[in-house]
């Protein structure tokens, strides 16, 4: 102990002065701190969200550009209809949580309550139609694997959503790299999809701690560290709605 | 009091918040898995004592070297200093209570767990023998060893490193204490940093490249296959844009070790401090534009082989300007022989050898006759267990009467360290010359000619694992009947050293301030002085 005194004469008392919140971390000087603290680490970690989609997106861009015309013909394969809806959804959701933090910071219960189960319920409507989509990729071999069909590409005029979009036939060269699309669409949409379901489930938790009243009383720092999450995880699908669904659509 | 006694029972442990405690956790795991990775490490070279293939079968030599790679790197290298040393350090080396997030820390102690876990019990149900770089089409189509949950202790290991990381550089950004500038900070935790920065940006990558290892092997997606237009290339691009960075997170801490501990036994101020900082920078900077060194030979364009080569010489330039400053620190300095510094002479020297030669596989040309061969080993054994385990040890030293209030005992430990150094040349010294004379590596067999050579390296390898086993066994003792250590035993100028051993749970009495320059001995002596005053 003798040491230690050396350096600490003259330390400003922190603690003390006043009756500190309850949610004050013992490890920090204030609650701005504290605040400031689980933000920045917030941020960081979405820094390592945006590199682990980054790999994806890497590989995404390699095989778009080798495989153009096999990354057009299968786009034509997904529902524009479908992922526009989802693209509202997730927006309008994005809209909500927004609102929950403003409201967690109002110290409105009520409307947190609300804004929180309303972006649930968007997010699960998000991932009922992603199921719907899958289904039908199921349903006409499209997932890669063993099972995989190339009909689709090699006589377009067989499959309606292609003969719509009036595909010509493809090689069976390239035909064979639509496979490699579906691999990158269901990778992707899958890591997001996992990344909803998180965050729904994330979502559920807060609905019934706020209820209780947890984040109306000056501690928003969760809701808002969460909000920040759920915007990330929209703007991704933001991405990948164009990247995936609207290849050829720019003409 | 310290954060030992305060509380007791296992579960005041396990479920503690305390980065001190959680550094102790990961320092007995650590230790574990180490000595697995090492017996692993003891049957390859009783293997290769003999020409033949005679101790195990070809297939079970794949899967030892394998989970050799996997346990050492993922179990033991990356998480080693950081999660230890780093761990228990950090804070009280920039006057704070704790990591700025205490339950994301336990959280990445219990992932690691999870993941070391899960790779033994892969070990036990059949292994996996595609090497530590899981590389494909092998790794997807070709092998049917546990791939699967090889890789998922891998992912899991990789999310303890990326909460590490980002707690270290939260907490180094956010929870400073009063006049802690950027620039008074020990270059112990301007090293963590760089790392930290390292396990953050590019530990993701790896996940997701697992990820799609595991969805090919599972539901037959075709990102990496060759049949479907995929391309193996591109596994490698995102396994060794983590990988490379991967041996900075390793070495980096250790860099940050030998900055301390050359400091504390030359009684002088690192030389060039800014530069050994930015230094740490520089590496963590340069290492993400390197990687494709390794697929030198893997078939990517020759303009890419030539940037690559430029760029992997730049990053000789940080290393050397460490190597460098820590000799200017020497010269002139009141140099004394305790067991950290030994083992901090041991890693100059031998991370030398393993930087330079580190230059020979960075050149293309030299690259493609060296690679695949012991050259190989012999270089990253030697920046790995030459350069950054006898930093481990050296700071486990170092702070060992920090950690524990005891001091270890000073002879054994010096002869460990000399051991250690005798050892670990006869083990991979030779390897240089195999890998020269054109042994590949990765075999359970070799041309008789090149016995002479392995039967040295095996020997040396018996040598070495009794100076690994010496500290376990006196570092042990030393808790129960070491010398009390007293507060700052070796007359350190950081923060750490200034608060009681074993520190307080908050570390400090009060929040220190920082009111001196970094590395200030005048400051020390003057404190002395003034402490001899009041109690005269």
């Amino acid at each position: 102990m003798s040491d230690s005194s050396a350096i600490t004469h003259g330390a400003p008392e922190a603690a003390g002065h006043h009756a500190h919140p309850p949610y004050l971390r013992h490890h920090f000087e204030s609650v701005e701190q504290q605040a400031d603290t689980t933000n920045f680490a917030m941020w960081l970690f979405l820094l390592t969200e945006i590199m682990f989609f980054g790999g994806l997106f890497t590989a995404y861009l390699i095989y778009r550009n080798w495989y153009y015309p096999a990354f057009v013909a299968a786009s034509h394969q997904l529902s524009i209809p479908l992922g526009g809806l989802n693209t509202l959804l997730l927006i309008t959701s994005s809209f909500t949580m927004a609102m929950g933090v403003w409201c967690a910071e109002m110290r409105k219960k009520s409307g947190l309550v609300l804004c929180l189960i309303l972006t649930f319920i968007l997010g699960m409507g998000f991932l009922g139609i992603k199921t719907i989509e899958y289904g039908e990729k199921i349903e006409k071999h499209h997932v890669p694997g063993f099972h995989y069909s190339l009909n689709s590409f090699l006589n377009p005029d067989s499959d309606e959503a292609a003969k719509a979009a009036g595909d010509k036939p493809l090689a069976l060269d390239m035909a064979r790299h639509t496979e490699v699309y579906f691999s990158l669409y269901f990778a992707m949409t899958g890591m997001h999809a996992l990344h909803m379901i998180i965050g729904i489930s994330i979502l559920g938790y807060m609905i019934y701690r706020a209820q209780a009243g947890a984040y109306t009383e000056g501690h928003v720092t969760f809701v808002e560290n969460f909000g920040l999450y759920w915007h990330f995880v929209d703007i991704v699908w933001i991405f990948l709605f164009p990247l995936l669904y609207l290849i050829s659509r720019h003409q | 009091m310290n954060y030992l006694t305060k509380e007791n029972g296992l579960l005041s442990w396990l479920l503690t918040g305390d980065h001190k405690r959680i550094a102790m956790l990961y320092l007995i795991s650590l230790s574990f898995f180490f000595f697995i990775g090492g017996a692993l490490a003891g049957l390859i070279r009783l293997e290769l004592l003999t020409p033949q293939a005679d101790l195990m079968a070809t297939d079970t030599y794949n899967k030892v070297f394998t989970m050799h790679g996997v346990i050492m790197i993922f179990f033991f290298l990356v998480p080693s200093v950081p999660a230890t040393i780093g761990n228990f350090l950090i804070p009280m080396m920039i006057g704070a209570k704790d990591l700025a997030l205490p339950k994301i820390n336990l959280l990445s102690w219990y992932l690691y767990m999870a993941g070391g876990l899960l790779a033994l019990y892969t070990m036990m149900t059949g292994g996996v023998d595609t090497g530590w770089t899981f590389t494909t089409p092998l790794s997807t189509h070709y092998v049917n060893t546990n791939v699967l949950t090889t890789g998922l202790a891998a992912f899991i290991a990789g999310f303890s490193s990326i909460f590490t990381g980002l707690n270290f550089i939260v907490t180094i950004h956010k929870m400073r204490c009063p006049g802690m500038t950027w620039f008074k900070l020990p270059l112990f935790v301007w090293a963590n940093y760089a790392a930290a920065v390292l396990m953050v940006l590019a530990t993701p990558v790896v996940a997701i490249a697992i990820v799609l290892i595991a969805l090919e092997r599972t539901l037959g997606i075709g990102v990496f296959d060759p049949t479907k237009g995929g391309d193996p290339l591109l596994f490698q691009h995102l396994f060794w844009f983590y990988s490379h960075p991967a041996v900075y997170i390793m070495i980096l801490p250790g860099m940050g070790v030998i900055s301390e501990v050359i400091s504390t036994f030359s009684r002088k101020r690192v030389f060039g401090y800014t530069a050994v900082a930015f230094s740490s920078v520089a590496i963590a900077i340069f290492g993400f534009f390197v990687w494709a060194h390794h697929m030198f030979i893997m078939g990517i364009s020759n303009y890419a082989v030539i940037v690559f080569s430029l760029l992997t010489m730049l990053v000789a330039v940080p290393s050397a300007i460490k190597i460098f400053n820590w000799t200017f620190t020497l010269y002139k300095g009141s140099i004394t022989f305790e067991t950290p510094m030994l083992y901090a002479f041991g890693f100059m020297g031998l991370f030398t050898i393993g930087g330079l030669t580190g230059v020979f596989l960075g050149v293309s040309g030299t690259d493609i006759h060296l690679t695949e061969t012991y050259f190989i080993v012999a270089h990253f054994h030697f920046v790995m267990v030459g350069g950054m385990l006898m930093a481990f040890l050296s700071g486990i030293h170092f702070w060992w009467p920090k950690m524990t209030g005891r001091m270890y005992p000073e002879k054994i430990s010096q002869l460990a360290a000399v051991v250690t150094f005798i050892g670990f040349n006869f083990t991979f010294f030779p390897q240089f010359i195999l890998g020269t004379l054109g042994m590949p590596r990765r075999y359970a067999s070799y041309p008789p000619e090149f016995q002479v050579l392995n039967v040295f390296s095996t020997a040396g390898a018996s040598i070495l694992g009794v100076g690994y086993l010496l500290p376990v066994l006196y570092l042990t003792w030393s808790l129960k009947y070491g010398a009390v250590a007293g507060d700052n035993p070796w007359q350190a100028t950081g923060l750490e050293w200034q608060t009681q051993s074993p520190p307080l749970t908050e570390n400090f009495p009060v929040t220190p301030i920082m009111d001196h320059e970094v590395y200030d001995y005048e400051w020390l002596e003057g404190q002395k002085a003034k402490e001899v005053a009041s109690v005269g």
